[in-house]
Protein backbone atom coordinates (compact mmCIF):
# COMPACT_ATOMS: atom_id res chain seq x y z
CA UNK A 1 0.00 0.00 0.00
CA UNK A 2 2.99 2.19 0.76
CA UNK A 3 4.25 1.38 -2.53
CA UNK A 4 1.76 3.06 -4.17
CA UNK A 5 2.02 6.61 -5.75
CA UNK A 6 5.63 6.73 -4.70
CA UNK A 7 6.73 9.15 -7.54
CA UNK A 8 4.89 12.13 -6.24
CA UNK A 9 5.06 11.76 -2.88
CA UNK A 10 9.04 11.47 -2.96
CA UNK A 11 9.27 15.09 -4.63
CA UNK A 12 10.01 18.39 -2.28
CA UNK A 13 7.19 20.13 -4.06
CA UNK A 14 4.35 18.16 -5.86
CA UNK A 15 4.28 20.68 -8.89
CA UNK A 16 1.01 19.07 -10.22
CA UNK A 17 -0.92 19.18 -7.20
CA UNK A 18 -0.33 22.90 -7.30
CA UNK A 19 -1.60 23.76 -10.32
CA UNK A 20 -5.05 23.09 -8.81
CA UNK A 21 -6.57 26.55 -7.22
CA UNK A 22 -7.91 25.23 -3.75
CA UNK A 23 -4.13 23.90 -3.49
CA UNK A 24 -2.34 26.97 -5.11
CA UNK A 25 -4.50 29.33 -2.69
CA UNK A 26 -2.59 28.70 0.73
CA UNK A 27 0.80 28.64 -0.62
CA UNK A 28 0.33 31.59 -3.04
CA UNK A 29 -0.89 33.51 0.84
CA UNK A 30 2.22 32.57 2.26
CA UNK A 31 4.41 33.57 0.09
CA UNK A 32 3.25 37.06 -0.92
CA UNK A 33 4.87 38.73 2.78
CA UNK A 34 8.42 37.11 1.41
CA UNK A 35 7.71 38.75 -1.92
CA UNK A 36 6.85 42.21 -0.20
CA UNK A 37 9.75 41.81 2.01
CA UNK A 38 12.21 41.80 -1.58
CA UNK A 39 10.13 44.45 -3.04
CA UNK A 40 11.22 46.73 -0.10
CA UNK A 41 14.23 45.50 0.31
CA UNK A 42 15.55 45.86 -3.63
CA UNK A 43 13.26 49.17 -3.73
CA UNK A 44 15.09 50.99 -0.53
CA UNK A 45 18.75 49.93 -2.10
CA UNK A 46 17.74 50.93 -5.96
CA UNK A 47 16.29 54.38 -4.66
CA UNK A 48 19.63 54.70 -2.76
CA UNK A 49 22.04 53.65 -5.52
CA UNK A 50 19.72 56.05 -7.91
CA UNK A 51 19.92 59.03 -6.31
CA UNK A 52 23.05 58.89 -3.78
CA UNK A 53 25.82 56.44 -5.48
CA UNK A 54 25.28 56.66 -9.32
CA UNK A 55 26.97 59.76 -10.41
CA UNK A 56 25.83 62.90 -12.50
CA UNK A 57 25.35 61.94 -16.54
CA UNK A 58 27.94 64.18 -18.92
CA UNK A 59 25.57 65.16 -21.23
CA UNK A 60 22.41 65.11 -19.64
CA UNK A 61 22.75 65.97 -16.25
CA UNK A 62 20.46 65.02 -13.27
CA UNK A 63 17.89 64.37 -15.47
CA UNK A 64 18.91 61.13 -16.56
CA UNK A 65 18.10 59.55 -13.04
CA UNK A 66 14.53 58.66 -14.84
CA UNK A 67 16.08 56.31 -16.04
CA UNK A 68 15.67 54.22 -12.87
CA UNK A 69 12.51 53.47 -13.09
CA UNK A 70 12.12 54.12 -16.86
CA UNK A 71 14.40 50.99 -18.29
CA UNK A 72 12.44 48.70 -15.41
CA UNK A 73 9.34 49.89 -16.12
CA UNK A 74 9.62 49.64 -20.15
CA UNK A 75 11.69 45.55 -19.27
CA UNK A 76 9.07 44.88 -17.23
CA UNK A 77 5.88 45.67 -19.82
CA UNK A 78 7.29 43.26 -22.25
CA UNK A 79 8.22 40.75 -19.57
CA UNK A 80 5.23 40.98 -17.96
CA UNK A 81 3.66 40.38 -21.87
CA UNK A 82 5.21 37.25 -22.39
CA UNK A 83 4.50 35.60 -19.07
CA UNK A 84 0.80 36.72 -19.40
CA UNK A 85 0.61 34.91 -23.11
CA UNK A 86 2.68 31.80 -21.80
CA UNK A 87 -0.08 31.27 -19.02
CA UNK A 88 -2.68 31.89 -21.37
CA UNK A 89 -1.64 29.52 -24.09
CA UNK A 90 -0.96 27.07 -21.57
CA UNK A 91 -4.26 27.53 -20.19
CA UNK A 92 -5.43 26.77 -23.63
CA UNK A 93 -3.50 23.63 -24.40
CA UNK A 94 -4.03 21.76 -20.64
CA UNK A 95 -7.12 23.01 -20.27
CA UNK A 96 -6.49 24.34 -17.20
CA UNK A 97 -7.91 27.19 -15.21
CA UNK A 98 -5.80 28.04 -12.90
CA UNK A 99 -3.28 28.79 -16.36
CA UNK A 100 -5.87 31.03 -17.29
CA UNK A 101 -6.51 33.11 -13.79
CA UNK A 102 -2.73 33.55 -14.01
CA UNK A 103 -2.78 35.34 -17.58
CA UNK A 104 -6.02 37.46 -16.23
CA UNK A 105 -4.22 38.80 -13.12
CA UNK A 106 -1.20 39.64 -15.16
CA UNK A 107 -3.04 41.68 -17.08
CA UNK A 108 -3.38 44.88 -15.40
CA UNK A 109 0.14 45.42 -13.63
CA UNK A 110 1.19 45.07 -16.86
CA UNK A 111 -0.81 47.26 -18.48
CA UNK A 112 0.36 49.77 -15.28
CA UNK A 113 4.33 49.13 -16.03
CA UNK A 114 3.08 50.42 -19.91
CA UNK A 115 1.84 53.03 -18.87
CA UNK A 116 4.32 54.11 -16.65
CA UNK A 117 7.42 53.87 -19.33
CA UNK A 118 5.45 55.62 -21.48
CA UNK A 119 4.75 58.29 -18.33
CA UNK A 120 8.68 58.15 -18.10
CA UNK A 121 9.24 58.43 -21.06
CA UNK A 122 7.67 61.71 -21.85
CA UNK A 123 8.63 63.10 -18.86
CA UNK A 124 11.92 62.06 -20.31
CA UNK A 125 11.71 63.37 -23.60
CA UNK A 126 10.41 66.50 -22.99
CA UNK A 127 13.64 67.93 -21.35
CA UNK A 128 15.97 65.81 -23.77
CA UNK A 129 14.25 65.97 -27.31
CA UNK A 130 12.13 69.09 -26.52
CA UNK A 131 8.84 66.62 -27.23
CA UNK A 132 6.79 64.81 -25.13
CA UNK A 133 5.58 62.70 -27.46
CA UNK A 134 6.67 61.94 -31.49
CA UNK A 135 5.54 58.65 -33.52
CA UNK A 136 8.87 57.14 -33.61
CA UNK A 137 8.75 53.35 -33.65
CA UNK A 138 9.88 52.19 -30.47
CA UNK A 139 7.62 54.88 -28.45
CA UNK A 140 4.38 53.62 -30.80
CA UNK A 141 5.11 50.08 -30.48
CA UNK A 142 5.22 50.48 -26.49
CA UNK A 143 1.65 52.07 -27.20
CA UNK A 144 0.28 49.10 -28.95
CA UNK A 145 1.50 46.73 -26.20
CA UNK A 146 -0.19 48.93 -23.69
CA UNK A 147 -3.41 48.27 -26.06
CA UNK A 148 -3.11 44.82 -26.11
CA UNK A 149 -2.81 44.74 -22.38
CA UNK A 150 -6.28 46.84 -22.48
CA UNK A 151 -7.80 45.07 -25.45
CA UNK A 152 -6.83 41.73 -23.43
CA UNK A 153 -8.68 43.13 -19.96
CA UNK A 154 -11.74 44.39 -22.00
CA UNK A 155 -12.31 41.21 -23.74
CA UNK A 156 -12.26 39.22 -20.90
CA UNK A 157 -14.58 41.57 -19.40
CA UNK A 158 -16.81 41.52 -22.04
CA UNK A 159 -17.55 37.99 -22.46
CA UNK A 160 -19.86 36.54 -19.26
CA UNK A 161 -18.68 32.82 -19.32
CA UNK A 162 -15.03 32.71 -17.89
CA UNK A 163 -14.30 29.76 -19.34
CA UNK A 164 -15.05 31.16 -22.92
CA UNK A 165 -13.54 34.85 -22.18
CA UNK A 166 -10.24 32.49 -20.76
CA UNK A 167 -9.89 31.11 -24.57
CA UNK A 168 -11.12 34.39 -26.57
CA UNK A 169 -8.71 36.32 -24.61
CA UNK A 170 -5.41 33.46 -24.72
CA UNK A 171 -6.05 34.03 -28.32
CA UNK A 172 -5.43 37.32 -28.13
CA UNK A 173 -2.96 37.51 -25.71
CA UNK A 174 -0.70 35.08 -28.57
CA UNK A 175 -1.42 36.76 -31.21
CA UNK A 176 -0.02 40.17 -29.77
CA UNK A 177 3.39 38.42 -28.47
CA UNK A 178 4.85 39.19 -32.28
CA UNK A 179 4.51 42.61 -31.04
CA UNK A 180 6.90 42.63 -27.95
CA UNK A 181 9.85 41.50 -30.21
CA UNK A 182 9.35 44.49 -32.67
CA UNK A 183 9.41 47.02 -29.39
CA UNK A 184 13.04 45.38 -28.30
CA UNK A 185 14.28 45.40 -32.27
CA UNK A 186 12.50 48.59 -32.72
CA UNK A 187 15.75 50.70 -31.98
CA UNK A 188 17.68 48.10 -34.39
CA UNK A 189 15.55 48.08 -37.44
CA UNK A 190 14.32 51.46 -37.49
CA UNK A 191 16.89 54.78 -36.99
CA UNK A 192 14.70 57.06 -35.31
CA UNK A 193 14.72 59.30 -32.41
CA UNK A 194 14.63 57.01 -29.27
CA UNK A 195 18.10 55.92 -28.62
CA UNK A 196 19.77 52.12 -28.88
CA UNK A 197 19.87 49.56 -26.13
CA UNK A 198 21.88 50.73 -23.04
CA UNK A 199 22.50 47.23 -21.96
CA UNK A 200 23.27 44.63 -24.47
CA UNK A 201 23.41 40.53 -23.58
CA UNK A 202 26.09 40.34 -26.21
CA UNK A 203 28.18 44.12 -25.63
CA UNK A 204 29.27 45.20 -22.25
CA UNK A 205 27.21 48.21 -21.06
CA UNK A 206 27.63 51.60 -22.16
CA UNK A 207 27.11 53.22 -19.08
CA UNK A 208 28.67 53.56 -15.75
CA UNK A 209 28.83 50.36 -13.65
CA UNK A 210 27.06 52.00 -10.47
CA UNK A 211 24.38 53.43 -13.03
CA UNK A 212 23.90 49.32 -14.30
CA UNK A 213 23.89 48.49 -10.34
CA UNK A 214 20.58 51.16 -9.97
CA UNK A 215 18.80 50.01 -13.37
CA UNK A 216 18.99 46.28 -12.15
CA UNK A 217 18.35 47.07 -8.16
CA UNK A 218 14.89 48.51 -9.66
CA UNK A 219 14.20 46.42 -11.89
CA UNK A 220 14.15 43.58 -9.06
CA UNK A 221 12.28 45.50 -7.71
CA UNK A 222 9.54 46.26 -9.80
CA UNK A 223 10.01 42.39 -10.46
CA UNK A 224 9.08 41.54 -6.89
CA UNK A 225 6.28 44.20 -6.17
CA UNK A 226 4.66 42.13 -9.75
CA UNK A 227 5.12 38.93 -8.19
CA UNK A 228 3.46 39.89 -4.38
CA UNK A 229 0.95 41.87 -6.45
CA UNK A 230 -0.09 39.00 -8.97
CA UNK A 231 -0.38 36.76 -6.32
CA UNK A 232 -2.50 38.66 -3.99
CA UNK A 233 -4.75 38.83 -7.43
CA UNK A 234 -4.84 35.76 -8.31
CA UNK A 235 -6.17 34.50 -4.70
CA UNK A 236 -8.90 37.36 -4.85
CA UNK A 237 -9.60 35.99 -8.94
CA UNK A 238 -9.58 32.30 -7.50
CA UNK A 239 -12.11 33.28 -4.10
CA UNK A 240 -14.25 34.91 -7.50
CA UNK A 241 -14.33 32.22 -10.02
CA UNK A 242 -14.56 29.25 -7.74
CA UNK A 243 -17.07 30.88 -5.03
CA UNK A 244 -19.56 28.02 -5.55
CA UNK A 245 -17.01 25.41 -4.44
CA UNK A 246 -16.83 23.66 -1.14
CA UNK A 247 -13.36 24.76 -0.10
CA UNK A 248 -13.92 27.98 -0.30
CA UNK A 249 -16.77 27.45 1.84
CA UNK A 250 -14.66 25.59 4.19
CA UNK A 251 -12.04 28.71 4.19
CA UNK A 252 -11.06 30.40 7.37
CA UNK A 253 -11.77 34.20 6.32
CA UNK A 254 -15.38 33.82 4.38
CA UNK A 255 -15.98 31.99 7.53
CA UNK A 256 -18.46 34.33 9.98
CA UNK B 1 27.31 64.30 -4.42
CA UNK B 2 24.22 66.66 -3.07
CA UNK B 3 25.40 69.87 -0.92
CA UNK B 4 21.90 70.54 0.48
CA UNK B 5 18.61 68.91 0.52
CA UNK B 6 17.62 72.02 -1.83
CA UNK B 7 20.02 71.25 -4.27
CA UNK B 8 19.11 67.33 -4.05
CA UNK B 9 15.18 68.34 -4.99
CA UNK B 10 16.15 70.91 -7.46
CA UNK B 11 18.20 67.47 -9.79
CA UNK B 12 19.58 70.40 -11.39
CA UNK B 13 16.98 72.19 -13.08
CA UNK B 14 15.23 68.64 -14.00
CA UNK B 15 13.02 69.02 -10.84
CA UNK B 16 9.41 68.84 -12.59
CA UNK B 17 10.28 65.68 -14.77
CA UNK B 18 12.27 63.91 -12.18
CA UNK B 19 9.95 64.13 -9.49
CA UNK B 20 6.80 63.58 -11.61
CA UNK B 21 8.45 60.35 -13.28
CA UNK B 22 9.07 59.24 -9.75
CA UNK B 23 6.15 60.51 -7.97
CA UNK B 24 3.29 58.75 -10.63
CA UNK B 25 5.55 55.56 -10.57
CA UNK B 26 4.88 55.52 -6.80
CA UNK B 27 1.45 56.66 -6.78
CA UNK B 28 0.42 53.92 -9.42
CA UNK B 29 2.25 51.14 -7.13
CA UNK B 30 0.36 52.12 -4.28
CA UNK B 31 -2.63 52.58 -6.19
CA UNK B 32 -2.61 49.11 -7.54
CA UNK B 33 -1.88 48.07 -4.37
CA UNK B 34 -5.11 49.23 -2.98
CA UNK B 35 -7.24 48.34 -5.91
CA UNK B 36 -5.92 44.52 -5.38
CA UNK B 37 -7.04 44.67 -1.74
CA UNK B 38 -10.42 46.17 -2.42
CA UNK B 39 -10.68 43.50 -4.85
CA UNK B 40 -10.11 40.83 -2.61
CA UNK B 41 -11.53 42.32 0.58
CA UNK B 42 -14.91 42.48 -1.61
CA UNK B 43 -14.87 38.80 -2.79
CA UNK B 44 -14.43 37.94 0.51
CA UNK B 45 -17.28 40.03 2.58
CA UNK B 46 -19.72 38.85 -0.35
CA UNK B 47 -18.57 35.15 0.07
CA UNK B 48 -19.25 36.02 3.86
CA UNK B 49 -22.63 37.85 3.38
CA UNK B 50 -24.05 34.31 1.48
CA UNK B 51 -23.22 31.92 3.96
CA UNK B 52 -24.75 34.36 6.51
CA UNK B 53 -27.73 34.37 4.30
CA UNK B 54 -27.75 30.50 3.97
CA UNK B 55 -27.13 30.10 7.94
CA UNK B 56 -30.74 32.63 8.44
CA UNK B 57 -32.26 30.33 5.51
CA UNK B 58 -32.14 27.40 7.35
CA UNK B 59 -33.04 28.62 11.02
CA UNK B 60 -36.00 29.99 9.60
CA UNK B 61 -36.62 27.09 7.43
CA UNK B 62 -36.16 24.97 10.96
Amino acid sequence: MSQVNNFSNHRLVNWFQLSSPSAFYPVAGKLIPFFWALTFLFGAAGLWVSFFVAPVDAVQGQGYRIIFIHVPASWMSMFIYLVMAAWAGLGLILNARLSAMMAQALAPIGAWMAFLSLWTGAFWGKPMWGAWWVWDARLTSELILLFLYLGFIALRASIDDPRRADKASAILALVGVVNVPIIYFSVKWWNTLHQGASVSLTKAPAMAQTMLLGMLLMALCFWMYTIAVTLMRVRAIILEREAHTDWVRQLIEVRN
Amino acid sequence: MWNSPSEFFAMGGYALYVWSSFGICFLVLILELLMVRARFKAIVSRLKQEQLAERFDKEIGN
